[in-house]
């Protein structure tokens, strides 16, 4: 990555906008999942209330940052590491925004079950540790993001793993739950979502991670299993 | 841009291995004792456009002018290596400059039309090289200016002077006289640099539609230019080769920090 600045100081005051932009959207997102997952455990009705507060906050981000991207694009021509930080966050902001729509979901469900009275939420604590999992590899990716870190991010593609097995678990145990005791479906379902929701928090996690790989060495990471790219020659 | 392929939706097409059409080996080039070109080492591939960037002074448009020989027309610059195109090493003592310039034509950074009519522009440096009866050199004028993509705008008045057209029409005057000898290589040293931006375009256009005949080198100060207009790039620097890859490598993955730091502006 180049790391000098460029000739227009215009150009690098741009690039620093689009760049503290996310991760204030990023720290957005990481506040709402939190607080969806709190709210998923208690039920209380202000965290939850915060997430669904928070959804147009972030859309209003993905849209000023995507109008910033463009803007970006017309008038300076991005190339190289330039042009691929700005890809990169273009699709990251994508992937922000979505973790959003997920976390609003969990709130939703939750917001659902605990207004039915159910008297017990089956597989609770495995999806709150799901869900904390979920999070730090949220908070660990935007770390990577902002240090443009590619040898983290190829760890975090790596434990996507462990929280889709983890997913696979609960539905096992959720199955075997409706089926000992049919009253419990209903809530039994809510929960289903929001442990699909939380898998897929991951997904775009490990998609974020693949973004912040292209953006450092141009490897499209997508789709393969990572193997680490060469760094670019020379010193000047 | 390649165009899309129907076997490019099903995977990858089967990629064309270029073909080398000038070789330029162990190149060097003086001014006196100033030394412009070391050690340059790099393929001008057959029907593809090859395009050179760099800074001011970096020796991209020397090294463009070496492929016609123009420097023959100063004692004191001299050249060491080799250029072989289709094998023949142009550096030779035995080779004819002006055949040469017949195989390798040039385009100049302003338009330069001989003052004579639009018709003789393009046939003065015809006859020049073949003695073609009128019927003939009538076809050879409209086929360049149909190349250059000037005909529909001039074939109603080829006996007016190229003068008269404007700066655009003038540079693609140029280019008709350039490919009307039917040359291999044609050089374009800056081509639009004293163009509009709409003017520019219909030359990046032409240079599109002729690379399918014509191996086309192009220097430019426009780096978006190089971008959009060719296949292959050599980025140098105080008159070395730093990088020279594919277009597409070069301005989106460049392996040399020195390429990155120039393509992004942060050079200087």
């Amino acid at each position: 990555m180049a790391n000098s600045e460029h000739t227009s100081k215009q150009f690098d005051a741009d690039l620093e906008d689009i760049r503290s932009r996310v991760l204030q959207m990023g720290g957005l997102v990481e506040a709402q999942l939190m607080a969806a997952i709190e709210g998923f455990s208690s039920g209380g009705e202000t965290v939850i209330n915060r997430v669904i507060d928070s959804e147009p906050r972030v859309n209003r981000h993905e849209k000023e940052i995507d109008d910033a991207i463009v803007h970006v694009v017309a008038r300076r021509q991005p190339a190289a590491s330039d042009l691929r930080l700005i890809m990169g966050v273009s699709k990251i902001v994508t992937d922000l925004e979505r973790i959003g729509d997920e976390a609003e979901k969990v709130a939703r469900m939750a917001r659902q079950i605990y207004a039915r009275g159910a008297l017990t939420i089956p597989r609770s604590i495995d999806v709150r540790q799901t869900g904390n999992k979920a999070m730090l590899m949220l908070r660990r990716v935007l770390d990577a993001m902002a240090r443009l870190d590619a040898r983290e991010a190829e760890k975090i593609i790596a434990e996507d793993k462990l929280i889709d097995t983890e997913f696979r678990g609960i539905m096992r145990q959720l199955i075997t739950y409706m089926m000992e005791d049919p009253r419990t479906i209903t809530t039994a379902l809510d929960i289903v979502w929001i442990a699909k929701a939380i898998e897929r928090v991951g997904d775009h996690a490990k998609n974020i991670a693949e973004h912040v790989i292209y953006i450092v060495h141009g490897t499209d990471v997508r789709h393969t299993t990572v193997t680490p790219p060469k760094a670019p020659q020379g010193n000047t | 841009m390649a165009s899309l392929t129907l076997t490019s939706i099903e995977g990858k097409p089967t990629p064309v291995t270029p073909i080398a059409q000038l070789e330029i080996r162990n190149f060097n080039f003086y001014y006196g004792q100033f030394q412009a070109l070391k050690n340059i080492n790099l393929n001008v591939y057959k029907s593809r456009v090859t395009a050179f960037i760099g800074p001011s002074g970096c020796g991209k448009s020397t090294l463009l002018r070496t492929i016609n020989r123009m420097y023959s027309l100063y004692p004191e610059q001299r050249a060491e290596g080799e250029l072989l195109l289709d094998g023949k090493n142009l550096l030779d003592g035995d080779v004819d400059v002006n055949e040469l310039r017949s195989r390798v034509g040039m385009v100049f950074q302003k338009p330069t039309p001989f003052p004579m009519s639009i018709y003789d522009n393009i046939a003065f440096g015809v006859r020049l090289h073949e003695k073609l009866p009128r019927g003939m050199m009538d076809e050879r004028v409209e086929w360049a200016l149909q190349r250059a993509a000037l005909w529909d705008e001039v074939k109603d008045k080829l006996g007016q002077s190229g003068m008269s057209l404007s700066g655009g029409q003038q540079q693609r005057l140029c280019i008709a006289r350039g490919i009307a000898v039917k040359p291999r290589i044609l050089l374009l040293d800056e081509p639009t640099s004293a163009l509009d931006p709409i003017s520019t375009l219909r030359i990046e256009e032409l240079i599109h539609d002729l690379k399918k005949d014509f191996t086309i080198v192009i220097v430019t100060h426009n780096m978006q230019q190089a971008a959009r207009v060719s296949d292959y790039t050599a980025y140098m620097y105080l008159g070395e080769l730093v990088e020279f890859d594919e277009t597409d490598t070069i301005f989106v993955k460049p392996k040399m920090k020195a390429t990155e730091d120039y393509i992004t502006g942060r050079f200087g």
